[in-house]
């Protein structure tokens, strides 16, 4: 009886994820509350089976953008398409979709599993069906053995588990996930990132929105990343490819934090032997640097350098292209690496030191190394290197905006 | 703890005890001793006997007694129900028209009992709406005063409430109807019960617009002893006083037992 449902829960899981997914897709959405627009134009689309991660500082329109998914808030205008299916006008029960939040939001009042059926009795399935697909849906989360507990028996790394069990149970084509880490400790969030990612390769047709604010849960779990702020998408792309070339300032910044350094498109076109139209040399105040080109850098064009903390080493290539001259300012150990921040004030020309105290760029280069035998003392001048590929020229138009 | 030591302790305790000794102890205790007094001549009263409460059990009292339960459970009932609709509707309104409306249901409470009996004695003394002697004037005067509690009970409830648990009942696909009685209401039943008890207790010492509207065919315990009192009787108005509270206390105590499993976790 028991290896029997275990094989028509494996068997069902396989067919609904044979089963083509939907996607999703924004169309000049906006959303106002009193007046207030607090989504501007969001177009979007995520692509069947595809996990989006939009990320954006508090305020910025992400959980507006997801809600307006579910259904919880209207638009004042623009369309919102799941799958073929145009779903601007349907009240939330009618999308067929699966939603975690982060406070859980698990009914107090019903038993983990009666909280896993409740989708499935609101669609008044037969009791069989209810009966596998808890089960099926329990398990897949690991959460069989707590069938009979309450919520308030349960930890909150339990509580997202039925919850997330609770949301698949109806078989959504999309789930949409609003912070749903948030609410827990630092390692319990780590494995239920696993556990996400692994419950996905399980649901490969399963689209999912994931909303965060936090920067590594969307790098490892996303596909795409969706960059947000005041209202409006500021950048889109695959996860890898907008961490390594952010398009502009915020994505570069909220997106790991990363070095901006201004510099000035050099006038000549013929710009080394790595220049094919990729590469531009730059300087940064006397240093003349190599870095990937940007749409929107024009010879002579003031632009921001790019260049992550952990892409600048210590130790001399044999041919360093780029080379910066600092005096160290802090250095601080974390166990598993030594941060060290660099003031490069010091060596640049009067007039650019006057810019660099603009909000355009900065004299203090950050960089992480792996734990160092005799580390760097403050006061002391430090030469750093990094590749022209790990650096990457943002134009100054979206420096500015 | 604001007070430290020992002694300081247990004197801030002693002030306590005198005070709510006055305050509550002294009246309850003279009303007990009154309803099992045969005369009360000196400092305490003699000829102890339960002879009121043998009275009060099989006379007209008895019947008031059944009067004020069902007036209570009635209006209770009804105020609890159209409380809550009327705090469900009206929980999305805009602030301004919100406002409004709860004043509508609050402006009894803040009148004097009094003044709300003759007011319905007023209106629904002539045709088309003529209630004036009926049993439905004497409940719908309960229900006036006492569902500006459930109303407010209720939307105190809802406003406690997180709205995410009604937004994942409905993205799993619970329509309005069915997400009420699976989750809000469920979720609400404390506060249900607690404007219920409230209610309860509220309409079984009910007196001031009772006494303005009451049919003689449904007399009220309260008015019953009113009129008791009135004419004399101290230890048999006494005794039903005794018999009212202990009724009330043991209603009260019957809903809070009920069990609500709606607790949330917190943290």
């Amino acid at each position: 009886m028991a290896s029997d449902l275990a094989l028509d829960s494996a068997r069902s899981v396989a067919r609904s994820a044979r089963e083509p997914g939907s996607g999703i897709c924004f169309e000049d959405v906006t959303v106002a509350y009193k007046g207030t627009v607090v989504l501007e134009r969001f177009s979007l689309t995520v692509a069947p089976g595809e996990i989006m991660a939009i990320i954006g500082p508090s305020g910025s329109g992400k959980t507006t953008a997801l809600r307006a998914v579910a259904g919880f808030v209207r638009p004042v205008s623009g369309r919102i398409q799941i799958g073929e299916r145009d779903v601007t006008d349907l009240p939330p029960y009618e999308r067929d979709l699966g939603m975690v939040v982060q406070n859980y939001a698990l009914f107090p009042h019903m038993r983990v599993d009666e909280n896993v059926a409740f989708g499935l009795r609101a669609r008044k399935e037969a009791d069989t069906t209810v009966y596998g697909r808890v089960q099926e849906c329990l398990r897949m989360v690991g959460m069989l053995n707590y069938a009979r507990r309450y919520p308030r028996e349960l930890s909150g790394g339990q509580q997202q588990r039925v919850a997330i069990a609770r949301a698949l149970a109806i078989r959504p084509r999309v789930l949409l996930l609003d912070e749903p880490l948030s609410a827990l400790d630092a390692q319990i969030r780590r494995s239920m990132l696993d556990e996400l990612a692994r419950l996905h390769r399980e649901l490969p047709a399963l689209t999912v929105l994931y909303v965060t604010h936090d920067q590594t849960e969307a790098l490892t779990l996303a596909d795409r990343i969706a960059i947000m702020r005041d209202g409006r998408l500021v950048a889109t792309g695959r996860s890898h490819a907008l961490y390594r070339l952010p398009t502009n300032r915020f994505a570069a910044e909220f997106l790991g934090r990363a070095n901006l350094l201004t510099v000035r498109r050099e006038a000549t076109s013929g710009a080394g032997s790595a220049s094919d139209g990729v590469f531009a040399r730059v300087r940064f105040g006397d240093v003349s640097l190599l870095a990937r080109s940007a749409e929107g850098v024009s010879a002579g064009d003031e632009c921001l350098l790019c260049i992550r903390p952990h892409d600048i080493g210590l130790q001399r290539p044999p041919a360093p292209v780029n080379a910066l001259v600092g005096t160290v300012q802090s250095v601080v150990w974390q166990g598993d690496l030594h941060n060290v921040t660099l003031d490069l004030g010091a060596d640049l020309g009067a007039d650019l030191r006057g810019d660099l105290a603009g909000d355009r760029g900065d004299s203090i280069l950050r960089l992480v190394s792996l734990p160092l035998r005799e580390p760097p003392q403050p006061g002391d001048r430090l030469e750093v290197f990094f590749a022209p590929e790990d650096a990457v020229l943002i134009p100054a138009e979206a420096a500015h905006a | 703890m604001l007070v430290w030591s020992r002694t300081g302790r247990a004197g801030a305790w002693g002030v306590l005890a005198l005070l709510f000794g006055v305050v509550y102890g002294v009246p309850l205790v003279m009303i007990a001793l009154a309803s099992i007094a045969g005369q009360w001549n000196g400092a305490l009263p003699s000829h102890l006997s339960l002879g009121h409460y043998a009275e009060a059990l099989d006379g007209d009292s008895a019947a008031q007694l059944r009067v004020s339960i069902v007036t209570g459970a009635v209006a209770s009932a009804v105020a609890m129900f159209l409380g809550s609709w009327a705090a469900l509707a009206l929980r999305n309104l805009r602030p301004a028209p919100r406002r409004l409306f709860d004043m509508v249901f609050f402006l009894p409470s803040a009148v004097p009992s009094v003044s709300v009996g003759l007011g319905l004695l007023v209106a629904f003394s002539r045709q088309p709406l003529l209630l004036n002697g009926t049993t439905l004037i004497v409940i719908i005067a309960h229900f006036v005063l006492i569902s500006a509690f459930t109303y407010g009970n209720v939307s105190a409830g809802l406003s406690r409430l997180p709205p995410e648990f009604e937004l994942v009942a409905a993205s799993l696909g619970a329509r309005p109807g069915y997400r009420l009685r699976r989750v809000t209401l469920p979720l609400l039943t404390p506060y249900l019960i607690a404007a219920f008890s409230l209610s309860f207790a509220m309409s079984m010492g009910e007196v001031g617009a009772t006494i303005m509207v009451y049919p003689p065919g449904w007399v009220t315990l309260p008015v019953g002893i009113f009129a008791l009192t009135d004419r004399g009787e101290v230890f048999a108005g006494a005794a039903l006083t005794m018999l009212l509270a202990i009724t009330t206390l043991i209603v009260l105590l019957g809903l809070s037992r009920i069990p609500t499993k709606a607790v949330t976790r917190q943290g």
